[in-house]
């Protein structure tokens, strides 16, 4: 059987019940591949045991860039390249602070969100696996990987999902 | 089934499952265009027709068509400019403000009001740029590029190019972020699809799959980017009033522009989304999602930056007397009793009486009287820039150069384009996208209604 082409889906109505039943699947041994839903659901990550997003310092660093850029490009044009003498001062650094202020601002988003955009694979050619389409619409879909698990039985799986409350239990092969 | 509080009204009325608010919202996406939804496209493309005839006369002849003369440099332009500056602030308070805040209601609001902003900001942005009379030169003398003078660079000592980058920075992330919270909206209605239409929906849902890692991290953007809009917005509106504040007109000159200026921007953006929800939820039946409770919220917030605004007014009086500075004290005299004294009066009418009158719970829950007012309240707000603009101009240090500003048709003319400009994208956004955030409105739907689901 060939890895990440053989899903078991368990589809669930409610977002409490399928938090609860990632946590009994998980107890049971089985290995989760990914759980699809409609909308963010608060606490799925973690009982999902995924580890916090690092997306944050990522916006950090790109917003540090950003300061440095824009510090840099305003003394090296209004200070060394041609100074800019104003009430006999060669310079002022505080009013260089609005434009630091934006573009680090600019940076740290534009840098994140394209950290956001690679690492989820988010791109205008993508074509994602669509499990059950109902999943951007209201139905929570948990997938399971069969050849992840192949230390259980399909069926065992499939009662797992029914007791922890999955509405309906699907099979999905991709080519 | 979840019990809700019995003190909180729910947030989207009428028993709405998940599904409900899929076909909902998801609707007028796919439906044919209605004829008052061709109606009013006709309309606002017609005045636009006729504005540009105004912006090519303008770039063909240049501003000496519209009416400033040597006393007053800047008028009608960038009475208009900070105009929908202002406007374009609620979208992106609602959406990072309120979200930090964590103010579950903006949900239902989010999406239209930041439209509202990009576009209003797209329509703000036009003036500057064809002031300078010769825009297609003008990125040399608003960016920092290498020329063959020099190199002479921009002057980073100047609001008017802080200007440049607080507005750009502010329309891409707003623009950003925008469309980060529209993705997995698209995929919804790429999912329904076939044929041509999720192709297209394809391509603009990015490939979303709604896998919880990338929930996770859509959350987790979501709050940073929130976090980053938040001093975004208030630092634009404080930008453009250093415009003014770092000058020495008096009436121009004052330490209190800032606060004044981004409070007044608030109160006229939010009475500009509840201009357009009130016709959207009607149009839309979305009656549900936006809710008199979102109305009344909505008008609370704006009680309480008009009397921010009706504050700063009566503070710059009080301290350009306090100052005994004569030309500081007339300026403002002359503001009140001068020959403009009935746009200084209409000024207060609409901006420190008239959102007084939300005190009153029968006005802020009535529909008919909100929508009145929050287009009074923009119609104040334009004469609060005109008043600040003109009449601190017109009458000069030296009384030889006094005059009176006029607007021309030209001037008349580049406003209207912007109405047709601002109507035209706002119409083609709520046909062709969805209006309200899908996602967002379930998440919080379980929360905030006594009958979910099933």
């Amino acid at each position: 059987m060939e890895r990440d082409s053989n899903f078991i889906l368990g589809i669930f109505d409610d977002e409490d019940v399928l938090l609860n039943a990632v946590k009994d699947v998980r107890k049971s041994g089985i290995k989760i591949h990914e759980v699809y839903s409609p909308y963010p659901i608060h606490g799925l990550d973690e009982v999902l045991g995924y580890k916090r997003s690092r997306l944050p310092i990522a916006a950090f660093m790109f917003g540090l860039l950003g300061t440095t850029l824009a510090l840099t490009m305003q003394f090296y044009m209004n200070k060394f390249d041609w100074p800019m003498i104003i009430g006999g001062k060669d310079f002022a650094s505080i009013t260089f602070v609005p434009v630091t202020f934006e573009l680090t601002v600019l940076l740290a988003a534009f840098g994140m969100v394209g950290v956001f955009m690679a690492t989820s694979n988010l791109k205008p050619w993508g074509q994602p696996r669509i499990f059950d389409l109902r999943s951007t619409d209201d139905k929570h879909v948990m997938a399971i990987d069969i050849a992840n698990n192949a230390s259980l039985t399909t069926e065992a799986i499939s009662d797992v999902l029914k007791n922890s409350g999955a509405t309906e239990i699907n099979r999905k092969n991709f080519e | 089934m979840q019990v809700s509080s019995s003190i909180r009204e729910p947030l989207v009325t009428g028993g709405k499952t998940y599904k409900d608010v899929t076909n909902d919202v998801s609707r007028q996406v796919e439906g044919k265009p209605t004829l008052s939804w061709l109606l009013a496209l006709g309309g606002s493309l017609v005045v636009l027709l006729l504005g540009s005839l105004a912006l090519v006369a303008t770039l063909w002849e240049g501003i000496g068509m519209w009416g400033l003369n040597k006393t007053v440099g800047w008028a009608w332009d960038i009475t208009n400019f900070v105009w929908w500056v202002g406007i374009g602030h609620a979208g992106t308070l609602i959406s990072a403000v309120l979200l930090l805040f964590r103010q579950k209601w903006r949900t239902s609001i989010n999406r239209a009001a930041e439209a509202m902003t990009i576009f209003a900001v797209i329509c703000a942005a036009l003036f500057p740029l064809i002031h300078m009379g010769r825009p297609w030169i003008g990125a040399i003398w608003a960016l920092p590029l290498p020329n063959t003078y020099g190199s002479l660079w921009v002057n980073f000592n100047s609001p008017l190019l802080w200007d440049v980058f607080a507005i750009s920075t502010y329309f891409a992330v707003s623009l950003v972020f925008w469309y980060i919270g529209l993705i997995p909206d698209f995929a919804t209605i790429r999912d329904r699809a076939t044929g041509m239409r999720r192709t297209i929906y394809g391509a603009l849902s990015f490939g979303w799959d709604g896998a919880a890692k990338t929930w996770m991290r859509y959350e987790s953007v979501s709050l940073i980017l929130a976090g980053l809009a938040t001093p975004l917005v208030l630092s634009v509106h404080t930008i453009v009033s250093f415009d003014f504040a770092t000058s020495v007109i008096p009436g121009w000159h004052t330490t209190i522009f800032p606060p004044y200026f981004v409070a007044g921007a608030i109160f006229s953006g939010f009475a500009m989304v509840l201009t357009l929800m009130i016709i959207t939820r009607k149009v839309f039946k979305l009656q549900d999602y936006i809710t008199i409770g979102h109305i009344e919220l909505m008008n609370i917030v704006i009680i309480i930056t008009g009397s921010i605004v009706g504050i700063a007014y009566i503070t710059e009086f009080f301290i350009a007397w306090y100052s005994g500075v004569a030309a500081e004290q007339y300026a403002f005299v002359n503001r009140m009793f001068g020959p403009y004294w009935w746009a200084y009066w209409s000024m207060m009418t609409c901006n420190v009486i008239s959102p007084q009158l939300f005190w009153f719970k029968k006005i802020r829950t009535s529909i008919v009287a909100t929508f009145i007012l929050s287009i009074v309240v923009n119609i104040g707000m334009w004469f609060e820039r005109f008043v600040i603009i003109v009449t601190s101009l017109h009458r000069d240090f030296l009384p030889s150069s006094w005059v009176m500003f006029y607007p021309t048709i030209t001037d008349v003319g580049v406003y209207l384009f912007t109405f047709g400009f601002f109507g035209t994208c706002f119409l083609l956004f709520a046909k062709f996208f969805p209006v309200i955030n899908m996602a967002e409105v379930k998440a919080v739907l379980k929360s905030s209604s006594e009958k979910v689901v099933k």
